[in-house]
């Protein structure tokens, strides 16, 4: 019985305690900027620049804009332009700037049956589709997967649901490669997730580039600041302290030298 | 394919070299299942006792509810506790949502069943023999409870390191009330599924082994108290 008691008193001891916090701005942001190291990298400026702990959850486009409509963050760093106009315009975001660019690339085997190689991205899913290869979609509602949607719509096809080779995976951008991969489909990807599932196959990834630097591949990120009048319990403050320092002189020249796997990612555009 | 191997060596790595963001991914651990464990064992167990131990009418349909929320999905749990701890939820106001607070709620809904399940399992197939035995030495009615409670204690402590386990290997509903934000509500757990989708597999792999490594030092401290 005796030990009992001290082991409790022990395991309560270790479970109470509490420390200090100075101001904090919570963030929901994407899987590519936490995944990529970019936050990790960016947040000790921010806050040796403004005092402010910048925290942040990491979840799809779609999950992110959410938490804003339910006041549980108070500023938004998403990339899903279409999305985010409406969000704007619905009155739950403010004050929306862009920030940054980097860009989506169509991946497949290199034996590329439906070779797309260097086709425009419409013309490329048109003959994925024609040759019914399989082609994996992230089917979550993120920033990647409402480009992928835009593009089906652009090349004039249906959005393919029950087809047997369009393959919804509903997993992270890093999974779905690795499903094309199993599956030697095409998929859709950032580059920043491609750069990294070239590292785990230790640089010799079955899947290639065959689409890139098409115009329309252009993936924009945004800050938006939650809608106060909408949320009374969100810091407008710190959030429009992070809206002017992220697209302010310092931190877009850091953007622009930050390396992922020794390339560069993400290309700063704020104000232009 | 060295993940396991790598893997392996890089737990020991985390571990020796004290790795800052393993070690607090290791409290916030720690933590959110210690105050999940107080949470349930002190309301489980003895709401698990009296469903054991009284006859009362409605007791079978209890306990078939008690016995199908053990099969409470966590990332419902995680769901259900999100909308209600969201700004715009019922209890926004209590501030939770991103929190190990937060995440203890959610871990005590999924522990609660499991204590209580097992604690009246094991309130029952002892107290058949028991009881007559201590009818016959005259015991009252308090005598028996608190013997009953003592004769039950492994059961008790197999309910507690059951339900200890669950909560500790959860990543759904750690995942989506805690946020997995580093520094505050990153757990083992959730601190795996990112490294997942980072593509750092053996670093995923290293947590996992460090999660065992903390379950078994939890089993050994166990075992110690079993030999009482």
């Amino acid at each position: 019985m005796k030990r009992l008691f001290f082991l409790t008193m022990i395991w309560l001891a270790s479970i109470s305690y509490g420390y200090a916090e100075g101001p904090t701005l919570m963030m929901a942001t994407t899987t590519s900027t936490e995944s990529t190291g970019l936050l990790d990298y960016l947040a000790p400026h921010f806050e040796k620049d403004t005092g402010i702990t910048l925290k942040w959850v990491a979840v799809g486009t779609g999950k992110a804009l959410e938490y804003g409509k339910n006041c549980d963050v108070d500023v938004l760093l998403v990339h899903a332009p279409a999305a985010e106009m409406e969000y704007v315009n619905q009155g739950y975001g403010i004050d929306r700037k862009e920030v940054m660019y980097n860009d989506f690339i169509i991946i497949g085997p290199e034996s590329d049956p439906a070779a797309i190689k260097n086709l425009s991205a419409r013309e490329a899913l048109a003959a994925i589709r024609a040759l019914k290869a399989n082609f994996i979609s992230r089917g979550d509602q993120s920033g990647t997967h409402k480009m992928e949607l835009s593009l089906w719509k652009e090349a004039g096809i249906p959005t393919p649901d029950k087809d047997s080779w369009y393959i919804q995976a509903g997993q992270g951008m890093l999974m779905t490669i690795n499903m094309a991969a199993e599956k030697n489909g095409y998929t859709l990807t950032d580059r920043g997730t491609y750069i990294t599932y070239e590292k785990t196959m230790n640089g010799a990834p079955p899947l290639k580039i065959l689409v890139a630097n098409d115009s329309r591949l252009f993936n924009q990120y945004s800050v938006i600041i939650v809608n106060p009048k909408n949320c009374p319990q969100v810091k407008p403050g710190p959030a429009k302290e992070f809206s002017d320092w992220i697209t302010g002189k310092g931190a877009q020249a850091l953007i622009g030298n930050y390396m992922f796997q020794g390339k560069a990612l993400f290309m700063p555009n704020a104000g232009k | 394919m060295d993940y396991i191997a790598n893997g392996f060596f890089e737990a020991f790595h985390l571990l020796l070299d004290g790795d800052p963001e393993t070690f607090s991914a290791i409290w916030i651990t720690l933590q959110v299942s210690g105050y999940a464990m107080a949470a349930s064992l002190m309301m489980g167990v003895p709401l698990g006792f009296f469903l054991g131990f009284y006859e009362f009418a409605g007791k079978r349909q209890l306990r078939v509810f008690v016995d199908t929320m053990l099969s409470l999905p966590t990332v419902f749990i995680g769901l259900m506790v999100y909308v209600l701890l969201s700004k715009r939820g019922p209890l926004g106001e209590w501030d939770l949502l991103f929190t190990p607070e937060g995440i203890a709620i959610g871990l005590t809904i999924l522990a609660l069943p499991i204590i209580i399940a097992l604690t009246a399992t094991a309130v029952e197939s002892a107290e058949k023999d028991l009881i007559l035995t201590l009818l016959s030495l005259g015991a009252n009615q308090r005598q028996m409870l608190l013997t009953t409670l003592w004769e039950t204690r492994f059961g008790l402590i197999a309910a507690g390191i059951t339900a200890y386990g669950r909560v500790m290997t959860e990543v759904g509903i750690s995942m989506m009330v805690g946020g997995n934000i580093k520094w505050h509500t990153r757990t083992i757990t959730t601190a795996i599924a990112l490294e997942t989708n980072k593509g750092a597999f053996s670093t995923g792999v290293a947590l996992g082994i460090v999660l065992l490594l903390i379950a078994l030092f939890v089993n050994i401290s166990v075992s110690f108290l079993r030999r009482k």
